[in-house]
């Protein structure tokens, strides 16, 4: 592995970029991506592409060239993080990274599919967990994890309601909840639009 | 275990996760049970969160990622252990971020401004690690070894690696390794099972990367793909070490079954076993502590593909 990508960026290219999208990339420090050389060993890698029409080299393309349509393609959900890109690109662009901070661009422009948001609102935010044991739905979890004679909550902030409050304190600092309630109101203005 | 020593050189902070505590907590059983045997010491987590999902969460908002991932791994810092995990997501999570955050001090510092308005200070002292590494690395085959007191005569086992286990390979302890590792293998073969090959098998199951979550026939056709190649090779079982690919290959098995009746021809049921329920039968625990044997009426909980063929290898094996 080459320990010095650096190397390949043209620093002037890096200097001079001016589309809103690859300039959030080079602003979070992942300038990287304009080493790219439009290869396709990631599309070649990735077993999403083999059954969806998601292409990576193509997302990365439209990154760099600032094609914003990339941002509320739904095809940027279908990587699965497996790292293969990652780890075979030829310039050593952490191309996995790239997708996540593509999404991350997403959000920001209020792209979130409405499983995503429910995950991250309605279940990660109150509870602490991205998979919960509290509620009446969960009850035969509760039951399950004492038939193995566990505690019927984990010692985690299911058990500890001050550590919960920790976690959203953090959550409301870094603005997690403004971000979400930020996407949600622009999903419902686009669909008022449309109608 | 000589109880005279004063400190356990084999003590961890044992970091739950979601998958393993809430949906398959037999491997929690297993988990801690095996551990014990082994005279390793796990403590609790007390108030531990999710760490955040390196799929979801980290591709919503990587900030929240950063904080609340350092803040768990501050939950073990103050216990002076080492956190280790049994997921391949969490350890994903904490160890990318404590990697990131050894290597950037910037980023260090704005997250432990956050940490403070909860009373917390980051210092990264304690690498987090999977429990394969623990058992791999850290204790090692010869000492495992010893524990073993059933082999397998009969037993053709498909491993599932995972990725986030291997992956990305610079943030991980297996030597760049992430084409062709073999450490996982070696372990189920202390068993006296065979770890067989099959094609793609470094493939992923298809759970990860929000893409479960996203489109889940999607998932579910990396999950038939790999179910194929498994069955090709007449494996008796799936091992894996990671809850999530765990759910992926048995709840997974069965949207399989449904999603892709027409080309699949025979439904499939290969039993899905998480390696410490097989290291411990091994070891000669009960397979009832271990979540292997269903002594309960709840319905519709894990896991949901029967363990029973597994279970008469045992019993004629053993």
């Amino acid at each position: 592995m080459n320990e010095n990508p650096e190397k390949y960026l043209k620093k002037d290219i890096c200097k001079n970029i001016n589309n809103k999208i690859s300039k959030k990339f080079v602003e979070v420090g992942l300038e990287k991506i304009l080493a790219c050389i439009n290869c396709g060993t990631c599309t070649g890698s990735c077993p999403s592409g083999r059954r969806t029409a998601f292409r990576t080299r193509l997302a990365i393309r439209k990154i760099l060239t600032g094609d914003e349509s990339i941002l509320k393609d739904i095809d940027i959900w279908l990587c699965s993080t497996c790292y293969y890109c990652y780890e075979r690109c030829p310039r050593d662009i952490p191309v996995t990274d790239m997708i996540i901070k593509l999404r991350n661009i997403a959000v920001e422009e209020g792209y979130i599919l409405d499983n995503h948001f429910n995950l991250a609102y309605n279940i990660f935010f109150k509870t602490g967990h991205a998979i919960s044991a509290i509620g009446e739905d969960n009850k035969k979890w509760r039951a399950l994890r004492k038939s193995y004679k566990l505690t019927s909550l984990p010692p985690t902030v299911h058990s500890y309601p001050e550590a919960l409050k920790e976690c959203q304190t953090l959550m409301k600092q870094v603005k997690f909840q403004d971000l979400l309630e930020g996407a949600k109101n622009k999903i419902e203005r686009d669909l008022k639009n449309n109608e | 275990m000589n109880n005279l020593t004063s400190e356990n050189k084999w003590k961890y902070a044992l970091f739950l996760g979601c998958v393993i505590p809430n949906r398959y907590p037999m491997i929690e059983r297993s988990i801690r049970d095996v551990f014990d045997e082994l005279g390793a010491e796990l403590l609790d987590l007390p108030g531990a969160s999710c760490c955040p999902a390196p799929g979801v969460f980290r591709s919503f908002h990587i900030p929240t990622w950063y904080v609340i991932a350092a803040r768990n791994i501050v939950l073990a810092e103050e216990l002076n252990l080492n956190p280790i995990t049994g997921c391949n997501g969490c350890y994903g999570t904490l160890k990318d971020v404590w990697y990131d955050l050894e290597h950037d001090s910037e980023l260090k510092k704005k997250v432990n401004k956050e940490l403070q308005k909860i009373g917390k200070n980051y210092t990264g002292k304690y690498e987090p690690k999977h429990l394969v590494q623990v058992l791999y690395i850290d204790m090692g085959l010869n000492y495992i070894r010893d524990f073993i007191k059933y082999q397998f005569t009969d037993l053709k086992v498909a491993v599932h690696y995972g990725c986030h286990i291997v992956k990305p390979s610079k943030k991980r302890p297996w030597n760049g390794e992430y084409e062709n590792p073999i450490f996982l293998d070696e372990i189920v073969e202390l068993t006296g099972a065979k770890s067989i090959n099959y094609k793609d098998k470094f493939m992923c199951c298809g759970a990860g990367g929000a893409l479960r979550s996203a489109v889940n026939e999607v998932a579910a056709d990396f999950t038939k793909e790999k179910l194929i190649n498994i069955r090709d090779v007449e494996a008796d079982i799936i091992i894996n070490c990671c809850p999530f690919c765990e759910l992926q290959f048995d709840l997974g098995q069965i949207e399989v079954n449904k999603i892709f009746a027409n080309e699949i021809g025979k439904p499939f049921n290969i039993p899905v076993i998480y390696i410490t329920q097989l290291l411990g039968v091994s070891m000669g625990l009960d397979p009832n502590r271990l979540g292997l044997i269903r002594n309960h009426n709840i319905k519709g909980v894990s896991p949901f593909i029967s363990h029973d063929s597994f279970l008469k290898k045992i019993k004629e094996q053993f």
